[in-house]
């Protein structure tokens, strides 16, 4: 097991620059996922761990060892593919052992460890099988098996539930937890499955156009989005934004609608007078439509379309022209045209600075 | 369940309406060449039909069997055969192992290693035989002016020297066809397996003996079955190079095959030669077969 740290890391071909200045410790034993949208740098970033890319700038250090010129079979790292990678002409246990087979291990040794492994992940009946004959999930779990088998420092996953059915995905996802609870080897994991990256990890690292947005825990990511960009891309609807101008009396006021907000609570616009202002859509109360009056967070809405998720339904809501979503119980949700009143919980609103897209400090 | 069944038969004969064209087609230009030329090898008959056509059992066949011309061109078809076959395949594998490389001008490399292949054979067969020419020859004219050979060498005129100038020829045209089947079967490996390799641990040579290799048996199988029967049925090669030459050192089933029946007008004992020349290939396509099948 080991530490890794990426001190100014970045990646560049010809010209377009893939990764930059990417600075990041990885604790001993953390499970710390990259996750972003395609083409953000996240697999990248980990093929540049794992030693399949080079590194164009910066240092990679894995326990203490600058790792940067070291071959990938030296750098004490083991990497599940998305595609499982796994030689097809090779049975399971050839496919496990390779790696030991190649370090010229007794081959007594290797099947003592396959066997083990094997064991753990369930694959003992399927170890004289060929790839092509085992379903997807225990594929998988034959590409973390030789993952496994080679008792890494460092595990490396590439978005490896992202061929999997939903059901198999949810599954497998317990597994690897239950598998990194056990194992406690120190692990980075890719995936743009945002589900998956608040399930597994320790922290989260949200990377958008090669760059890092936000570090955290999936709790801190959620509640502080540090960007714009965070609070947009982790939840499910994703939050709601409206451009807000600051009028003269100290309230805000939309751009785009007529929506008019009383003074944000305790953000420091430093003197900015249009601000984006962010809500999540379980963040916000829906109340009769003759609530409407007394309390400033209170506004008049519409349903323009309700679609029932099953514990959840979502409503697409017309608040002053601001098309926003909302999430509600899925038992006894108004009906789509019905009038209403939404209340905007300002304790749980997020305000980003236009410009910079950077959330406003409280 | 009834339903099912009629719908099913109704599929069926739809399936056999669009196929027997096709069917038919082939019969009539495949099975009959083969039935007619067993049906000739079986009798006597003449060109001008002013006899008719006698069964003759396989008076033919045994007197091949007595021929020694046929054993000889029989054993340089299959020499050929053995020879140029395997030094097509290793260069062929080689050509394709650098063409699936990235490096510039790819295009144009695989353009150029095409070419051989796309000239036709008797073209080749005129350039080399120009190449090989005893007194005006490219070979030669190299070879004496760097004192490699004192006397020019006599390239075709020579019974090994001239079986192996063939070789040469043909493993010049034909690599490139080999390359180009391998080369397909290398672009169907996908790249994270030699990703998987590097992280296990793999060399280079290892990425080639354990991926490259295996997953190209089948690639390489289809090129083999290809090209053996090409081989063995060569004919433009040594009709246009030697003439079989020198004392039918080249003389391969084919060209023999076409000698007797177009220069000693014999078609019952040409068409004898055919079809013990067609039950070679087929039963080393059949063999082919079979050990692709076993394979998997």
């Amino acid at each position: 097991m080991a530490n890794v740290s990426l001190q100014q890391i970045g990646k560049s071909y010809g010209g377009s620059v893939a990764v930059e200045a990417f600075n990041l410790e990885i604790r001993d034993g953390e499970f710390l996922v990259l996750l972003g949208p395609s083409g953000c740098g996240k697999s990248t970033t980990l093929r540049m761990i794992a030693g399949l890319e080079s590194i164009t700038t910066g240092d990679l250090l894995i326990g203490d060892t600058r790792m940067n010129n070291v071959d990938p079979k030296n750098r004490g790292v083991a990497m599940v593919f998305q595609n499982y990678a796994l030689y097809p002409h090779k049975t399971v246990s050839e496919n496990m052992g390779m790696a030991l087979k190649l370090q010229k291990m007794p081959k007594a040794d290797i099947e003592e460890r396959i066997a083990g492994v094997a064991d753990m992940l369930g694959l003992t009946d399927y170890l004289e099988r060929k790839p092509g004959s085992l379903s997807g999930g225990q594929r998988q779990r034959v590409a973390i098996g030789r993952a496994i088998v080679r008792t890494p420092e460092v595990f490396l996953f590439d978005e490896p539930l992202s061929n999997l059915d939903a059901k198999l995905r949810v599954k497998m996802r317990m597994e690897l937890q239950e598998l990194h609870d056990r194992l406690g080897v120190t692990s980075v994991y890719v995936t743009h499955d945002q589900v998956e990256a608040m399930t597994l990890a320790d922290r989260i690292v949200i990377m958008d156009g090669g760059v890092i947005a936000q570090v955290g825990t999936p709790r801190e990511v959620y509640d502080k989005p540090a960007t714009e960009f965070v609070a947009g891309f982790i939840g499910s609807p994703a939050m709601n934004f409206m451009t807000m101008q600051l009028a003269s009396d100290g309230s805000w006021s939309s751009t785009e609608s007529t929506l008019v907000l009383p003074e944000l609570p305790g953000f420091d616009t430093r003197g900015a007078d249009t601000v984006r202002v962010g809500i999540r859509p379980e963040h916000m109360t829906i109340l009769d439509a003759s609530a409407v009056g007394d309390d400033p967070w209170v506004l008049p809405g519409k349903v323009m379309l309700a679609e029932l998720l099953g514990a959840d339904a979502l409503l697409t809501l017309s608040v002053c022209g601001e098309i926003m979503t909302a999430r509600v119980n899925g038992v006894g949700y108004p009906e789509q045209g019905q009038q209403l009143a939404v209340r905007l919980n300002p304790e749980q609103l997020h305000a980003f600075d236009r410009e910079s897209k950077k959330a406003l400090q409280v | 369940m009834n339903a099912f069944n009629t719908l099913e038969r109704r599929t069926q004969f739809v399936g056999i309406g669009f196929v027997t064209p096709t069917f038919l087609v082939i019969a009539l230009i495949l099975v009959y060449p083969v039935v007619q030329s067993i049906v000739l090898s079986v009798g006597q008959s003449s060109v001008d039909g002013f006899e008719p056509y006698q069964f003759v059992g396989l008076e033919h066949y045994a007197a091949l069997m007595e021929d020694d011309r046929f054993w000889r061109s029989l054993s340089v078809t299959l020499i050929f055969t053995a020879i140029s076959i395997p030094l097509e395949l290793m260069i062929g594998v080689g050509l394709a192992l650098l063409m699936n490389e990235s490096f510039h001008g790819k295009g144009l490399a695989r353009l150029a290693v095409l070419f051989p292949w796309a000239l036709p054979t008797a073209l080749n067969a005129l350039i080399w035989r120009w190449m090989y020419n005893a007194d005006y020859g490219l070979f030669n004219a190299i070879g004496l002016e760097s004192g490699l050979v004192s006397e020019p060498v006599n390239w075709l005129g020579d019974e090994t020297l001239a079986m192996a100038s063939m070789v040469i020829v043909s493993v010049w045209k034909t690599s490139s066809f080999m390359a180009l089947i391998i080369l397909a079967g290398l672009q169907s490996i996908p790249r994270d397996l030699y990703e998987a390799g590097r992280m296990d641990g793999m060399s280079r040579w290892q990425e080639f003996r354990e991926i490259t290799l295996p997953l190209l048996k089948g690639s390489i199988m289809v090129a083999l079955i290809i090209r053996s029967m090409d081989a063995l049925r060569t004919f433009e090669l040594p009709f246009s190079l030697t003439d079989g030459g020198p004392d039918s050192a080249t003389e391969t089933l084919s060209l023999y095959a076409y000698k007797v029946i177009f220069e000693f007008v014999e078609f019952n004992a040409g068409s004898a030669i055919v079809v013990v020349q067609f039950a070679v290939i087929f039963s080393l396509s059949l063999l082919y077969i079979f050990t692709l099948r076993n394979k998997d």
